[in-house]
């Protein structure tokens, strides 16, 4: 650890936050319908949609009818990629003759395509994956009485805010040396005179889509490992910082158009103060010397395996916390190469219903339900009814809170406990022990979660994993994302209420602090059993071999 | 006399009818229903507490095989023994809240009535058919003579009476009830003490007010409020959760290669899941109504008691509330070339006589600044009357009077024109200041004015400066003209006033401030405030109000105390307080189970676990075992503070939440870890595990 680790962590920590403020306050003029200045240009492409497909973007609809639309969204895309997967060998432009995919990968791979898990696709089919996490216009309903309307949004969300932030991404990252082209590879030859085919592809643009849209699926198979993906320190601060700025901005467009800046500041501050608290958990881990290494007298600083030299731990502790707490599953370093406990970090991030700060919308969603849940827990200690942003907080909207909370440890640890013991699913395990009982924790959590990174050592392809973890992404994204919906309806209905100096004060240090107590011990503590076998105990064994070779 | 300071208000409070207390004959009883209440079909509606049930089950059933298949058993039946105590302390939390009620409600079931109503068949001839009183319909006519206990609620149509109504407000001093008007309720179970008066039925049998009074001091028809609803739907999902986390270890474990005990298992979940405040809950609720009760306050559910915990705005009637309700004497102006000392002792020579509240204050500001006068001997008193508008004092050649003012002149002969300036001016400020001038005369000649003021009671201002803190907006109502009710308002620091009001002009108050989305409390006893009382989220009626009035409110206040509904805000508040305090508390706690637990549980297959039991505890035996009984008396530990309630201070939200939160969050945190050592401590010393 060194000063200069430090500041590279809070710099790109800090940036993300940075740009996502006005960032934050133009989405939330795009989602409100006000005046922007891409208006000239965008526009009548957009009134051209709206004719085209017969939508009347001012008509609201009920959170029922939202819901609808977007589950509808999603289950035509689910079905088009399945159908596509599955009749594969019978479709034209098949040149390579590729026969028809399984059913049980093609479910799969349907599955991550509609929750935005992670996926080898192009710029197309990933916006569109990317916008089936569009919760931040419900959520905004919280607050004022009316429901947008669906397609406006994901239109209004493609033109104005995804459209231009990749171009100019994408220009960007070109600059600084990434592969555009359509050529596939060009042929070169090795210092030792073998003939080596590189593989280029449209490089630049994915990248920007990949890491802005939440998505995470790499080009290249090592993702943002890769030098083409990745090259320079300098791609690696801009691709890092893409990773959250959405989310983030996602919180402030927000606390923009709910009028509750300050309470949702307070949002930002808790999940940035654990995401910082996560980095630095794994940074702290991957400069001890590593036991394993100590014991066979290397002389080792810092657990260098599975990093990228160029990028070193500070960059790699960044990302991985990066990625773990946005659900984005891009890695510049391999994961199960980590410390145990660094490992047991992004897995803990994952675990905490990806908040930190997620994907757009989805993470301020799921964060305003750990806040009502926090606001009902602790604001009774104030004498009141609980309210969250002039709602009273009651009975039916804990009850969806609950729900919203419940899956993700069932899908988790559910199907982590029933794969744990099941020779079909154990068959996909690289490790036995405490680093086997983490590959399976690691494909659920991180399948739940829909990051889609993976911890390397499990063999997913087999008709267990591939449907169940296809499971675990469909309830991981749309039970919370219903239940969220069904708040954002129950809170509309009620009366805004006054503040007075009898109100719980949502906006301060204080509450900072209970926020981050409920996400920890509501969020996060019912995962520390399994921890304590995975990660946990891999760690003390290692101590403890390390203490009995000296 | 009604006060606002609350330490009065408690002290000077007759005994309460209905404040049982908490007796070894309560204790006993309720000790007797906690194993009643063992009956898993009254656990249901505790979804937390039936799940201990369970457990406790299994467990013993465990305890049991291993006895049988005479395996070492001692450690099951500790288990087991444990978690059956955890449920029963759970329901000793309850019935001993419940205790106090029912202990109330025997005494008032006592009242009811049995000997035979004097039922009128023929109001021509008046005759009286001996009935037994749940043989009365409404709209029958009874005759009720002194010495008679009223069999019924009821309407007065012809007398008046005095009335003890002891048997419901615990105050003996007779009542007068009256037909006509707002003093025509009279209440089955009262006694008429003089007179006689023929009443109106209003209440069927079963249905009087001292048969819902017995139903709600009971608890009888208890159902669970919106916010203790909400609150169970949370511990029901905390309590999946962690099912959740614990039935996975099963095969999470296999896989590690631990062994794991069911019977640890399940006193794992037992320690997460929180039963703490799960066991509790009903009891901060029953305690919050028996709180009610203690300040002789009738909530007809306990959604009302809630809801005056939310309320943001209190009306408060001026007379009885924020001032005495009689007007006092403050200073005496002397007129031009008397000497004030003079002056003051006329006026206290005037009103030596004056038995009215007035005249008494007179004397008592003359004592207040030094002027002490004796009756002169052979004094004759002047009585006020409506005619002379005047009362004083003669005393051989002496003679002092005050009153009007118009009409002391006008007894003078004085001439308009010849009053000095300096009194006039007197006369104007005081009435512009919305007070009462007397003018005073010695001997025939016009010695000064007083100044008679609507006086704020000692107190309401700090009071209401407490209540501002809180967040809570008080508004005066009253009849006065808007310049008197602005100087009161200002004086008693009130936030908003209604001058001149009608009852239309509260109601229409109401709609606005919950139309800002304001939660309102009022209190009203007339039956034109009935639909006021009606429309706030909190109406207390007087219990010597009309019966209209009782019956459009959500409270009854057996003192007929316009304050109590401040009181009335501070139990809601309380309630909600101790119920976000214990949940606080109880979920805090399982960070300390879990590494009492954990390690205890993986150590002997994984031993580099062991370096998790960070409490050093003695064996996982211990460790377990430690853990499911501080689970176990926790709850008995927190039994007074459920019944009693967290503390109630006025200061403002963030300071309030600051401090529980340090108290039960912090608390919550560190108490196991303590407490579980202790008990390991404890139960390694006995050789217990």
């Amino acid at each position: 650890m060194n000063w200069q680790g430090w500041a590279e962590i809070a710099l790109t920590l800090g940036l993300a936050v940075a740009i996502a403020w006005p960032l934050g306050v133009y989405m939330s003029r795009v989602w409100n319908g006000e005046r922007t200045w891409l208006d000239p240009v965008l526009k009548p492409v957009e009134a051209l949609f709206y004719s085209a497909g017969g939508i009347d973007p001012k008509k609201s609809q009920t959170w029922h009818a939202y819901a609808l639309a977007l589950l509808a969204f999603n289950a035509v895309g689910f079905v088009m990629v399945y159908a596509v997967l599955r009749l594969q060998g019978v479709l034209p432009l098949n040149p390579q003759g590729f026969a028809g995919v399984s059913p049980h990968l093609a479910f799969n791979t349907a599955a991550s395509f509609v929750t935005n898990t992670n996926w080898q696709s192009y710029g197309g089919e990933t916006t569109m994956s990317t916008l089936s996490q569009m919760l931040v216009l419900t959520v905004q309903n919280f607050v004022s009485a009316a429901t947008g309307n669906f397609w406006a949004d994901l239109i209004r969300t493609t033109l104005y805010v995804l459209l231009p932030l990749c171009i100019v991404l994408s220009i960007v990252l070109v600059a600084l040396g990434l592969p555009q082209t359509l050529a596939a590879s060009v042929d070169a030859t090795t210092l030792e005179g073998a003939p080596q085919k590189i593989a280029l592809f449209a490089t630049a643009s994915q990248e920007a889509i990949k890491q802005l849209g939440i998505n995470g699926g790499g080009v290249f198979n090592v993702n943002s490992a890769h030098p083409f993906e990745n090259p320079t320190p300098l791609t690696n601060l801009i691709t890092a910082v893409s990773i959250n700025v959405l989310g983030w901005a996602a919180f402030f467009a927000f606390g923009r158009s709910a009028m509750a800046r300050k309470d949702i500041r307070a949002l930002v501050a808790a999940a940035l103060i654990l995401l910082s608290a996560g980095a630095a958990a794994i940074y702290a881990t991957e400069t001890q010397a590593p036991p394993a290494l100590v014991a066979a007298g290397v002389d080792a600083s810092v657990n260098m395996e599975g990093k990228e030299v160029r990028f070193g731990a500070p960059s790699t502790a960044t990302w991985a916390a990066m990625t773990t707490g946005a659900s984005n599953g891009s890695v510049n370093g391999m994961h199960s190469s980590l410390m145990p406990l660094g490992g047991a970090v992004t897995l803990f991030l994952m675990q905490l219903g990806e908040i930190l700060p997620g994907g757009i919308g989805s993470g301020i969603a799921i964060m305003v339900v750990m806040a009502l849940l926090a606001v009902f827990v602790a604001g009774l200690m104030v004498g009141r009814t609980p309210e969250y942003l002039g709602k009273k907080v009651e009975a039916r909207e804990i009850q969806l809170a609950m729900l919203a909370v419940l899956v993700i440890p069932l899908s988790m640890l559910g199907f982590s406990g029933v794969a744990a013991v099941l020779p079909e699913a154990l068959k996909g395990l690289m490790h036995a022990g405490p680093h086997g009982l983490s590959e399976i924790l690691y494909g659920y959590t991180s399948a739940t979660a829909n990051n889609g990174s993976a911890f390397g050592g499990l063999t997913a392809n087999a008709p267990w994993w591939n449907t169940t973890l296809g499971i675990s992404m469909m309830l991981g994204r749309f039970a919370p994302i219903v239940a969220v919906l069904a708040i954002a309806g129950a809170l509309a209905a009620k009366p805004k209420l006054a503040p007075s100096a009898g109100t719980l004060p949502t906006d301060g240090g204080l509450f900072i602090g209970l926020l981050i107590g409920v996400i920890l011990i509501l969020g996060g503590l019912q995962f520390f059993p399994a921890l304590a076998l995975g990660p946990i105990v891999e760690h003390f064994q290692a101590l403890a071999a390390v203490a009995s070779v000296h | 006399m009604t006060t606002l300071d609350p330490s009065v208000t408690e002290g000077g409070r007759k005994p309460a009818p209905l404040a049982g207390g908490l007796s070894s004959a309560v204790l006993l009883r309720a000790t007797k229903d906690a194993f009643v209440k063992l009956d898993p079909r009254q656990l249901t509606s505790n979804p937390v507490i039936f799940t201990t049930w369970i457990v406790a089950l299994l467990s013993t059933v465990s305890a049991v095989a291993a006895v049988v298949s005479h395996q070492p058993a001692g450690f099951a039946i500790q288990i087991a023994i444990w978690l059956w105590a955890t449920v029963l302390f759970a329901n000793l939390a309850e019935s001993v809240a419940e205790g106090r009620g029912k202990a109330a409600a025997d005494s008032l079931r006592a009242t009811r009535v049995t000997t035979k109503a004097k039922l009128i068949i023929d109001e021509k001839t008046g005759t009286i058919v001996p009935t037994p009183a749940h043989k009365l319909g409404v709209g029958e006519i009874i005759l009720v003579e002194a010495g008679d206990v009223i069999p019924t609620d009821g309407e007065i149509i012809e007398g008046v009476a005095s009335v003890n109504e002891a048997a419901i407000t615990g105050e003996s001093a007779p009542v007068i009830r009256e037909s006509g008007g707002d003093r025509s309720a009279v209440t089955g179970g009262t006694t008429v003490v003089s007179d006689w008066i023929k009443v109106r039925v209003t209440a069927e049998a079963g249905n009087t007010f001292l048969d819902r009074m017995i139903a709600m001091v009971e608890g009888a028809d208890r159902r669970k409020t919106p916010n203790e609803i909400a609150l169970a739907v949370l511990l029901a999902g905390l309590t999946l959760i962690f099912l959740i986390a614990v039935v996975t270890l099963l095969g999470l474990g296999k896989f590690s290669g631990v062994a794991i005990d069911p019977l640890v298992l399940g006193a794992l979940f037992i320690t997460l899941i929180p039963t703490t405040i799960g066991g509790l809950l009903s009891a901060v609720g029953i305690a919050g109504m028996d709180r009610l009760l203690k300040v002789n306050v009738l909530a007809t559910s306990g959604r009302a008691v809630e809801a005056a915990g939310d309320v943001d705005t209190l009306l408060l009637d001026k007379t009885g509330t924020i001032t005495f309700g009689n007007r006092m004497a403050t200073e005496v102006i002397a007129a031009p070339g008397v000497r004030p000392e003079a002056a003051l002792r006329a006026a206290v020579s005037a009103s030596l006589a004056d038995e009215t509240p007035e005249g008494r204050s007179i004397v008592e500001l003359g004592r207040n600044q030094g002027v002490v006068v004796e009756v002169p001997a052979g004094a004759t008193s002047i009585a006020f009357s409506a005619t002379t508008r005047q009362s004083g004092l003669d005393a051989g050649s002496m003679s002092w009077r005050k009153g009007a003012v118009d009409a002391v002149y006008r007894s003078l002969a004085l001439d308009p024109k010849m009053i000095p300036a300096e009194v006039n001016a007197a006369v104007d400020r005081i009435a512009r200041s919305g007070g009462t001038p007397l003018a005073v005369s010695e001997n025939g000649v016009l010695v000064g004015v007083i100044h008679l003021k609507d006086v704020v009671k000692p107190g309401v201002k700090e009071r209401f400066a407490d209540l501002r803190r809180m967040g809570l907006r008080t508004v005066m109502i009253t009849g006065d003209n808007p310049v008197t009710a602005a100087a009161i308002a200002s004086e008693a620091g009130v936030d908003d006033f209604l001058a001149e009001a009608t009852p239309e002009d509260k109601l229409r108050l109401i709609r606005e401030e919950q139309g800002r989305g304001r939660l309102v409390a009022m209190c009203g006893d007339g039956a034109n405030d009935a639909p006021a009382l009606a429309q706030a989220d909190v109406g207390v009626a007087m219990q010597t109000g009309a019966q209209a009035a009782r019956e459009a409110g959500n409270m009854v206040d057996l003192d007929s105390d316009p304050t109590k509904v401040i009181e009335i805000v501070e139990v809601g508040k309380q309630m909600l307080i101790t119920r976000g305090a214990l949940t606080t508390f109880s979920i805090a706690n399982d960070v300390a189970k879990y590494f009492a637990i954990i390690p205890a549980m993986f150590v002997v297959s994984l031993p580099a676990l062991g370096a998790m039991n960070i409490m050093r505890l003695h064996s996982p035996e211990s460790a377990i075992l430690s853990a499911v009984i501080f689970n176990a008396l926790v709850i008995v530990a927190l039994i007074p503070l459920a019944l009693r309630g967290v503390k109630y201070r006025a200061v403002g939200a963030g300071k309030l939440l600051s401090r529980n939160l340090l108290i039960y969050g912090l608390g919550g945190l560190v108490a196991p870890f303590v407490g579980i050592k202790l008990i390991d401590m404890i139960v390694s010393s006995l050789g217990l595990a």
